[in-house]
């Protein structure tokens, strides 16, 4: 919208009143305004409009179903953040900084990677720690058991670890960034002053790293509240998360006004998390 | 305590490429040592291999009598000033000072008063509380070299400290360097530079490098009024490179007979004649050489005349005339025995890049 406003031209507003032949600037907001509204805004006050249907709030707020999922979106989400940062940072750490043959084409790939639909991961998941998966197969072919000992795809378990190998690369690539802007002679100098390289990496890079390890927290952080195709392939057995409650209200058991219910207070929490990023990030001085 | 820095037939090759080819020289402790020589020469590559971030592929380096050619960087005790300052951003300039005397796990309760000195050894005690994006070029470059002497090295590096500063500030930081030296008499010093004038000014011997390889080593005064190659010649001031024939008792120049000293030159030999301009003087004298004014260049104090010698072009730096005499009026140079030098023909190996105007 904002750009659609800037690129509006200047309109003359001399007291002469020329030819009035060019639109006003703010008919220029009416496009993005108009399919805004329609393919957001109208669906967006559908279903809050559905969610205060009498008594919908009270009853969902007060299901163990509801609070179950509550509890499991967020600490999957809070899980898979931190698991992202760590395994992110440590790995754009070696792709940055340790010069190993083949680095560039890593970095490429990551680009790659963002591009990836997740499903596509989580079926590699499967394929490797699936039930008949190639893990199983091989502790099956060398024990002769009937089954392997690798289960934890279906539990909470493997959709963190599905989230995690997903989305480290969305935390990566702000990283890999801010580490190409850093002078390496503050490293070197660093260590000529005697600091080994962990302290390098404590007091140096992790310091210029936090606003990129920040943003792509808060990314990760708020995609994997609403992701529904890495719950939906891994854990659909056991682990609800809130998007999957709203299919399964909406899609399963046709209870529209209880899954806008749940909609409204997922939405509701991720725009609240983007709102204290930004208030922190803005704090940070970023 | 013995400093001293050593280099024993230091070779650093990538693939095929050398850059730095069997350097050997000494750092007296104490001493100053300048590197000079163009970008690429192999004076960086050096340095570095001191500091430890370039593994030498043949040769050893020592520090105070240590072989340190296989140590990492945070194990050798050096302190480092690089021409970007390299101050950490988000610490304070105290901060920044005590970053060594952390790492290398000093006494906690030393560190506040060691950084105060070394803050007030370079004249930014003012500053301590605030970043280094609050000061100007010249003060961040102040906070690195009290970064640097905070935790008392033996061995300071300075890989072209002053490039990134303006020429007022530049001359004003030498004098700073020079005042610290000799406030840190023992402390020996690696000076990477561009800049002859730096060299000149701080060393007390510079080596001069050029294609990976040292070419000369000796006292500014040595190598400005002996140099021995035409690569010295031209690069450590300015020279006017002559080609010349060995006679009996001079040199024979363009048909001209020149009397100079020519030491144990064996007559007949092809010989080159360095004369600086600033020792040409205009008009008769001795050893006059007849030329034509090609170009002349008014300096302020001076003025530069290009005369075109039966085909060689010598420069002539004389105090400022009053009439400058017009292009291509014939001309009198003369210079005196004694300041000429004869450079053995083939010790240079034809290095002098070109006309060197510095």
């Amino acid at each position: 919208m904002a750009s659609a406003r800037a690129a509006a031209p200047p309109v003359v507003t001399a007291a002469g009143r020329p030819r009035r032949r060019t639109a006003p600037t703010w008919a220029w907001a009416l496009p993005p305004v108009a399919v805004l509204g329609l393919v957001f805004l109208y669906p967006l006050g559908l279903v809050v409009q559905e969610s205060l249907a009498p008594g919908a709030y009270a009853d969902v707020l007060a299901s163990a179903s509801f609070r179950d999922a509550l509890v499991t979106t967020v600490w999957l989400a809070v899980g898979a953040t931190v698991g992202c940062l760590v395994l992110g940072f440590v790995l754009a750490l070696i792709v940055a900084f340790v010069p190993f043959p083949g680095a560039k084409a890593v970095s490429r790939f990551i680009d790659v990677f963002l591009s990836f639909p997740s499903f596509l991961i989580t079926l590699a998941l499967l394929f490797v720690y699936g039930t008949v998966g190639m893990a199983n197969g091989l502790w099956t072919g060398a024990t002769g058991a009937a089954e392997g000992p690798f289960r934890f795809l279906t539990t909470p378990w493997g959709v963190l670890l599905a989230e995690i190998t997903y989305f480290t690369p969305f935390v990566m690539r702000p990283l890999l960034a801010a580490f190409s802007q850093l002078d390496t002679a503050q490293l070197e100098v660093a260590s000529s002053l005697g600091a080994r390289p962990a302290r390098i990496v404590r007091k140096v890079i992790l310091p210029e790293a936090l606003p990129a390890l920040a943003a792509g927290g808060s990314l990760v952080l708020v995609m994997c509240l609403n992701e529904f195709g890495i719950v939906l392939f891994t854990g659909a057995k056991g682990v609800t998360t809130l998007p999957m409650l709203v299919y399964s209200k909406a899609i399963l058991e046709s209870d529209y006004a209880a899954a806008c219910v749940v909609a409204v207070v997922n939405v509701v929490i991720s725009v609240g998390l983007y709102a204290v990023y930004r208030v922190v990030s803005r704090r940070a001085g970023a | 305590m013995t400093s001293g820095i050593r280099f024993d037939g230091v070779s650093v090759a990538y693939g095929d490429t050398t850059v730095l080819d069997a350097l050997t020289l000494t750092v007296e402790p104490g001493e100053v040592m300048a590197l000079l020589g163009p970008s690429g020469s192999g004076k960086t590559t050096a340095l570095r291999t001191v500091a430890g971030f370039v593994q030498p592929s043949a040769g050893r380096v020592y520090i105070g009598g240590r072989d340190v050619t296989d140590l990492p960087p945070y194990k050798r005790g050096i302190g480092m000033v690089v021409q970007q300052y390299a101050l950490f951003p988000h610490l304070r300039v105290d901060e920044n000072v005590a970053f060594g005397l952390k790492a290398r796990k000093h006494p906690k309760a030393e560190i506040p008063a060691r950084v105060a000195e070394a803050l007030e050894m370079t004249g930014m005690g003012a500053y301590a509380r605030r970043h280094p994006r609050e000061l100007s070029g010249g003060q961040q470059q102040r906070v690195a070299i009290a970064r640097a002497l905070a935790i008392r090295p033996d061995v300071l590096l300075l890989d072209e400290p002053l490039s990134a500063l303006d020429a007022q500030l530049r001359s004003g930081m030498l004098a700073e360097l020079a005042r610290l030296h000799r406030e840190l008499p023992d402390v020996s010093v690696l000076y990477v530079t561009h800049d002859q004038v730096e060299a000149l000014t701080l060393a007390d011997r510079i080596a001069v490098m050029d294609r990976a390889r040292l070419q000369d080593c000796g006292t500014p005064q040595e190598l400005y009024r002996r140099p021995r190659t035409e690569f010295t010649a031209s690069f450590v001031g300015n020279a006017n490179l002559l080609p010349v024939r060995v006679g009996a008792d001079g040199v024979d120049f363009a048909g001209a007979a020149l009397k100079v000293p020519v030491g144990d030159a064996s007559p007949g030999a092809a010989a080159t004649l360095c004369v600086r301009p600033h020792l040409v003087g205009l008009g008769e004298g001795p050893n006059a050489l007849r030329g034509r004014i090609a170009e002349v260049q008014w300096r302020g104090a001076t003025h530069r005349l290009y005369v075109d010698v039966d085909g060689h072009r010598v420069k002539a730096d004389v105090r400022e005339l009053r009439d400058t005499p017009p292009l291509g009026s014939e001309v009198t140079l003369h210079f005196a025995p004694e300041d000429a030098v004869l450079l053995g023909s083939g010790v240079g190996d034809g290095t002098a890049p070109g006309v060197n105007d510095g």
